[in-house]
């Protein structure tokens, strides 16, 4: 049975993650081959998810890490010896 | 990205902290840090409050590190303290609205269809030098429910596996991908126009670089 572009969407994150089984995964890649919507959908969903992944969208504020484990020194000079 | 830490070496890293030596600590707590901050972030959505809560966090960590067991992994009991303070925040803050991991359900009410497209040229992780794509996403991301925010934020951000992204929010891995599946449709559907700009000119993606 072919399966249509909405079912195609429902599954497109499980997809990208590899998590539908071999036989789902064969029926999306069907459609793929002659579905250039979906295959702009999956490539569009895809690339926004690789972009979020890349450690330059968000940063840590400058000199949390500092601050953090300054404070962190407080406490532990608090119960040293304790 | 957050680098997955050894949990043997971790194991034997609080021992030794229980032990008496102290400032192991902070190495242990060093590979949380950006998960801690970000989770916070995506619950009180304002960064000095965030950081204010990380710094309390790592500090209750800190004090009750002997009550680990070690039947999660480190870094899910860490994000589930955070998250406790996040919200303990967020309660105590009545003029704000809750808007909280528990504020919105999974009903099946919203449109998560896709924005359809018939071509799509991928853009590069080069183009993130622009500032504004950066931008861009974490504005996106900004106007996600707060539901979607935090599991985008700790799966496909911090990338965190589905099981532990649903035990350091306390729901089930069945909600995570359900959540997870709507926040990238929403995102794809809101970023799409706006990304296409970015797209590397040419014919060809070979030789574009930096």
């Amino acid at each position: 049975m072919r399966i249509d572009c909405k079912h195609v969407w429902e599954h497109i994150s499980a997809y990208i993650d590899g998590e539908v089984d071999a036989e789902l995964r064969a029926e999306i890649d069907k459609h793929l081959e002659t579905c250039e919507i979906c295959c702009a959908v999956l490539d569009s969903t895809r690339n926004v998810v690789v972009l979020l992944a890349d450690n330059r969208v968000f940063e840590l504020p400058a000199g949390f890490s500092a601050r953090l484990h300054e404070r962190l020194d407080e406490e532990l000079a608090l119960r040293e010896g304790s | 990205m957050t680098r997955p830490s050894n949990p043997e070496n971790e194991a034997a890293c609080i021992r030794r902290i229980l032990a008496g030596e102290k400032r192991l600590f902070h190495e242990l707590i060093r590979p949380c840090e950006r998960p801690i901050y970000f989770l916070l972030l995506s619950l009180l959505r304002n960064e000095a409050e965030a950081e204010d809560a990380a710094q309390e966090t790592v500090i209750k960590v800190y004090r009750n590190l002997h009550l680990f067991r070690g039947d999660s992994q480190f870094r899910t009991w860490v994000l589930s303290i955070a998250r406790n303070e996040g919200l303990g925040r967020l309660r105590k803050n009545d003029n704000r609205r809750e808007d909280s991991l528990d504020a919105l359900t999974d009903g099946e009410s919203g449109d998560f269809t896709p924005a359809v497209l018939t071509s799509w040229r991928e853009i590069p992780a080069e183009a993130l030098e622009r500032e504004e794509l950066g931008a861009l996403l974490r504005k996106a991301i900004e106007g996600l429910p707060a539901i979607y925010r935090n599991v985008v934020l700790l799966r496909d951000i911090e990338e965190m596996d589905g099981r532990e992204t649903a035990a350091a929010l306390g729901i089930t891995e069945g909600a995570v991908k359900v959540r997870l599946h709507r926040a990238r449709a929403l995102l794809q559907r809101e970023l799409t126009p706006k990304l296409k700009r970015f797209a590397p000119k040419g014919r060809k993606l070979f030789g574009w670089a930096r």
